[in-house]
């Protein structure tokens, strides 16, 4: 029984090909060092921090405290959620403009914001 | 046919014990989206022994069992998406009769996360989320390949069991 066709071979690579070249993109021409830490709350601004101060951000919806988040060392991570699965408590420190910290069940997304996107912000103020 | 209607259960509870497995494997990508896909396994087996009505059947009711199980309605829901999605790609790859079953596999890995990200990203409201996309692809199409070839094996294994009914 063959298990493995030219057509498989060549629908795979182009596929993997086009998912690394999208990758090293977005890694080399998208991406800068953040500034700011952006918390939304579903899909609505909850604040933006500065990565230079360290602090202990306590995102509450409602009267709850429902995730942590933690600066430090200019890079930010989630260090509480009240939701069962954790993901992303789990997650790795962030501080480039391309990455995010996702608290689905809470709908908290943590973005960061680069230099020049801050700079634009503060001019629309 | 009686005889059909056990073994689709067996695969069930199968499919099952996967999608427990991988809830107890600490397997923390951080990413929305990333899975092992473990129960894809036995959707792959059953597109290619029993057919497309029940391989979706077993798919839906996993996803609604395992989340009832193990996770929570949201979960469902999410879970769903990517679900419905990869296995309306499978069965799409896999008609075109073109592709062995590996190929079926990675493609529904892909989907699987890439449908799974879409629905995060609508979620939060937040596009951001997107940047991960090509990580979930990379990843979609090494645990596809490891399933389909997983698959393959069980296929070539199984095929007596449906083979009298044809």
């Amino acid at each position: 029984m063959k298990r493995f066709g030219k057509k498989d071979f060549l629908l795979i690579g182009v596929l993997l090909v086009a998912a690394l070249g999208i990758w090293a993109g977005i890694g080399l021409f998208g991406s800068e060092k953040g500034a700011n830490a952006v918390v939304t709350v579903d899909g609505a601004l909850y604040g933006r921090y500065s990565l230079d101060k360290p602090q202990e951000i306590s995102i509450a919806i409602g009267e709850n405290v429902t995730n942590v988040l933690e600066i430090k060392n200019e890079k930010a991570d989630m260090i509480h959620a009240d939701c069962p699965d954790q993901l992303c408590v789990h997650q790795h420190s962030i501080s480039k403009s391309t990455e995010s910290i996702v608290c689905l069940p809470n709908k908290v997304v943590v973005t960061i914001e680069g230099a020049k996107e801050a700079a634009i912000d503060s001019l629309a103020k | 046919m009686k005889k059909k209607t056990a073994y689709l259960g067996v695969f069930l509870a199968f499919a099952l014990i996967l999608s427990y497995i991988e809830s107890l494997i600490p397997f923390y990508f951080g990413i929305p989206g990333m899975k092992l896909g473990l129960a894809n396994l036995i959707v792959v087996v059953m597109l290619y022994l029993s057919g497309t009505k029940e391989a979706f059947v077993i798919s839906v009711l996993r996803i609604l069992l395992s989340g009832f199980l193990f996770g929570n309605m949201f979960g469902i829901l999410y879970s769903l998406a990517g679900g419905v999605l990869s296995f309306i790609v499978m069965w799409l790859v896999k008609k075109t009769g073109q592709f062995y079953s590996v190929t079926v596999s990675v493609c529904g890995g892909i989907s699987h996360n890439v449908g799974q990200l879409f629905v995060a990203a609508l979620v939060v409201e937040n596009y951001n989320v997107l940047y991960y996309m090509p990580v979930l692809l990379v990843a979609g199409i090494i645990t596809g390949f490891v399933i389909g070839v997983l698959g393959e094996e069980l296929i070539k294994r199984l095929q007596f069991l449906f083979q009298k009914k044809q």
